[in-house]
């Protein structure tokens, strides 16, 4: 076993010495995407997700983003805006990269923002769909392939609307995020908000909310804990008897990326997506399978959302025809989104966010024994978000 | 309804008191005894999780992986005795602190490199995974009150060993001056090295047990490593009893503090202030407990004789 781990690496580094050769010989003709992640600390997985998500695609496109070989450089923001800003310099600086794809966080994103965007690089956002740059800030650099924020709250609040639930407590971490969630689902939702729970973020053990929760007895609850906080809260929850009882409505609380480890612990609980892995196109399911493939492990929309940005790359650079000097071309090309989402329905919105499709999923087994979100019903079509009337573009 | 209410929460206030007191013992013993800061004592909470979830896909039973978790975890602390502590016994205590707190980087790290970074999770036994009904509708998880009677167990346990073994008294006598300890012949690095095996013992149990209820994750025992060095110095450093006594009092503190603060201000506050100031004090509480502590006995509740 260790003789093939060092086999392996040997072949690695032999592997990476002669693409360095390559590279400077060939410069000229290749393209350069910077990738940038956070690849360490707990949400890191959120970042693996991303990367492993644009390798898979450019790896199926046969190494090329629009008919141009590419090299992707890879970078850790490490959830630090300041180490962010130092990582797309060096990217843009030394790389000389034409695109930057990233990053996961709204807070990393609004740090790298205009480093990237004022040296006239395109940034795509496969994640991070924060509200500063949906209105009036919008900029013709910049683009998202995920969503806005708040419309995945919406999809929650609309969906409790719609189904009659009367009782509602909300749970979400005390910070900025957190309160944009509770806004978000609020503003579809007009029952009564029986309690609003602001946890300090990173909070580990729930067993005083919990007991809140079952001595209140709502109909629902509406829960935003992201990472390692939602894999806590949802064992705890069913080990308290609560999931049998009340239903469990969340957004970025249960998907691909904390199933691994909720396991049956979140099996009928709700979220809201623009995707899921069963969604019912050709294009989906071979993207799953091979994704499963290569790194045993089932994508969530961080993976697909880095997918479909290559796609959104590859199909801009053929429209120019490799010519990426005349922005103005680049950024109509980019635009025209004229590629085959995984989602399937998929156009930009005047402020370079996504209209699109949102559903209710729901957790599920898969044959296989992995566990994956699977789609309930669409809630909303072709929904764009509320902050692109202020945004100057055509 | 409303004393129900008190009551179970109180109880989750225990949970977690016990919990802290797991981890903080530990910390509390090394520190007294060999007056070392070991700032990688949360990382060992975290390495006992992630044995226990390793051992338990191999053996697929959960109490004969809590006894190889133990012993793994029992054996690397050695190891680590061995290679880095040991050094740095005489040295200066910023040292310390740079020296463990490379070993959290290493072993957070680590962990990454080996299991990867999405979080894992250890099932609650079966035969005490369900709730029991205190009041209509109040179901309370069993594995938790297994939590609280494991800690009350291993405080009586280490309150026995402490009180009435002869390498109790050695602990105590040693929280209160090591150095004259070793002049009078007793082979103090032996003695060391017991405390210091048996601390990251007591360490890797506290991570076992809470892994059924919280996600293993690299970096897990950072945050925990904060309240247990709290309770420590509430506490005062090197007493046993004093770290049982402060991780109760901690965790129904903070438990209750979550549990009430928004429905006490609201008396006072309308409910929209109510709920964003309601957890923000909350999150406070324990510090300004222990600043009080600090005020009127600067060395904790139960400082080491002869300090």
């Amino acid at each position: 076993m260790i003789n093939l781990k060092l086999t392996a690496a040997v072949a690695a580094l032999l592997g990476m010495g002669a693409g360095l050769g390559l590279s400077s010989a060939q410069a000229q003709d290749h393209l350069k995407v910077g990738l940038i992640a956070t690849l360490s600390g707990p949400p890191a997985v959120l970042g693996q997700q991303m990367r492993n998500g644009f390798t898979l695609a450019v790896k199926t496109l046969g190494g090329k983003l629009g008919g141009k070989d590419v090299d992707v450089s890879v970078a850790d923001d490490e959830l630090k805006p300041d180490q962010a800003v130092s990582k797309v310099k060096e990217l843009i600086d030394r790389d000389k990269v034409d695109f930057v794809v990233g990053p996961i966080f709204s807070n990393v994103a609004a740090a790298i923002m205009k480093p990237v965007t004022e040296s006239n690089v395109i940034l795509i956002s496969p994640n991070a769909g924060t509200s500063t740059f949906a209105g009036k800030d919008c900029n013709p650099n910049f683009f998202v392939t995920s969503y806005q924020n708040d419309q995945v709250h919406e999809v929650l609040g609309q969906y409790a609307q719609d189904s009659g639930l009367k009782k509602v407590i909300i749970v979400v971490p005390n910070y900025q995020a957190g309160k944009d969630a509770a806004a978000g689902f609020k503003h579809k939702f007009t029952g009564e908000i029986v309690d609003e729970m602001y946890v300090p973020l990173g909070q580990l053990d729930y067993s005083a909310e919990l007991t809140k929760i079952a001595a209140a007895s709502p109909d629902a609850i509406f829960a935003f804990l992201p990472g390692g906080m939602g894999v806590n809260f949802v064992k705890q929850y069913r080990q308290a008897g609560l999931a049998d009882k009340i239903t469990f409505l969340s957004a970025f609380t249960v998907d691909e990326s904390t199933l691994p480890a909720q396991q049956d612990a979140a099996l009928g609980m709700y979220g809201g997506s623009n995707w899921a892995p069963n969604l019912d196109n050709p294009q989906n399911k071979a993207f799953v399978d091979a994704y499963i493939k290569e790194y045993n492990a089932v994508p969530a929309s961080y993976a697909f959302q880095a997918y479909d940005a290559a796609l959104l790359i590859d199909s801009a650079v053929k429209e120019v025809k490799g010519n990426l000097a005349d922005k103005n071309a680049l950024h109509a090309a980019l635009k025209k989104a004229d590629f085959k989402s995984l989602r399937g329905n998929f156009k930009f919105n005047t402020n370079n966010y996504p209209i699109q499709d949102f559903y209710l999923v729901k957790v599920a087994k898969r044959p296989d024994g992995k566990f994956e979100t699977e789609i309930v019903k669409k809630v909303f079509s072709n929904y764009g978000d509320t902050y692109a009337k202020d945004c100057p573009m055509k | 309804m409303s004393f129900t209410l008190l009551l179970i929460q109180t109880l989750n206030g225990l949970q977690l008191g016990v919990l802290l007191f797991l981890i903080a013992a530990g910390l509390t013993l090394v520190f007294g005894v060999m007056d070392f800061i070991n700032l990688a004592h949360g990382v060992q909470y975290m390495l006992g999780a992630y044995l226990a979830v390793a051992f338990y896909g191999i053996v697929d039973n959960f109490f004969i992986a809590l006894v190889l978790a133990l012993l793994a975890s029992l054996a690397f602390g050695l190891l680590l005795e061995f290679l880095v502590f040991r050094h740095l016994y005489g040295r200066d205590h910023l040292d310390q602190l740079m020296a463990t707190f490379g070993i959290i980087l290493f072993l957070n790290h680590g962990v990454r490199e080996l299991w990867g970074a999405a979080p894992l999770s250890l099932p609650v036994p079966d035969a005490l995974s369900g709730a029991v009904r205190l009041m209509p509708g109040m179901l309370y998880p069993v594995w938790r009150i297994v939590i609280i009677a494991a800690g009350f167990g291993v405080a009586a346990g280490l309150y026995l060993l402490v009180t009435y073994t002869r390498i109790g008294m050695l602990v105590r006598a040693g929280a209160s001056n090591a150095r004259m300890v070793s002049a009078l012949g007793v082979n103090i690095e032996l003695l060391f090295m017991i405390v210091f095996g048996f601390g990251t013992m007591l360490a890797g149990f506290s991570g076992i047990m809470i892994a059924p209820i919280l996600s293993v994750e690299p970096g897990m025992g950072d945050n925990i490593l904060i309240l247990a060095f709290v309770v420590i110095v509430i506490g005062g450093i090197g007493s046993i009893r004093g770290a049982f006594i402060a991780a109760l009092m901690i965790g129904l503190v903070d438990t209750l503090g979550r549990s009430f603060s928004v429905d006490i201000l609201r008396l006072v506050m309308a409910p929209s202030p109510a709920r964003m100031v309601g957890p923000a004090i909350a999150s406070m509480l324990i510090y300004v407990l222990m600043a009080v502590v600090l005020y009127v006995r600067p060395s904790g509740l139960f400082p080491a004789r002869g300090r």
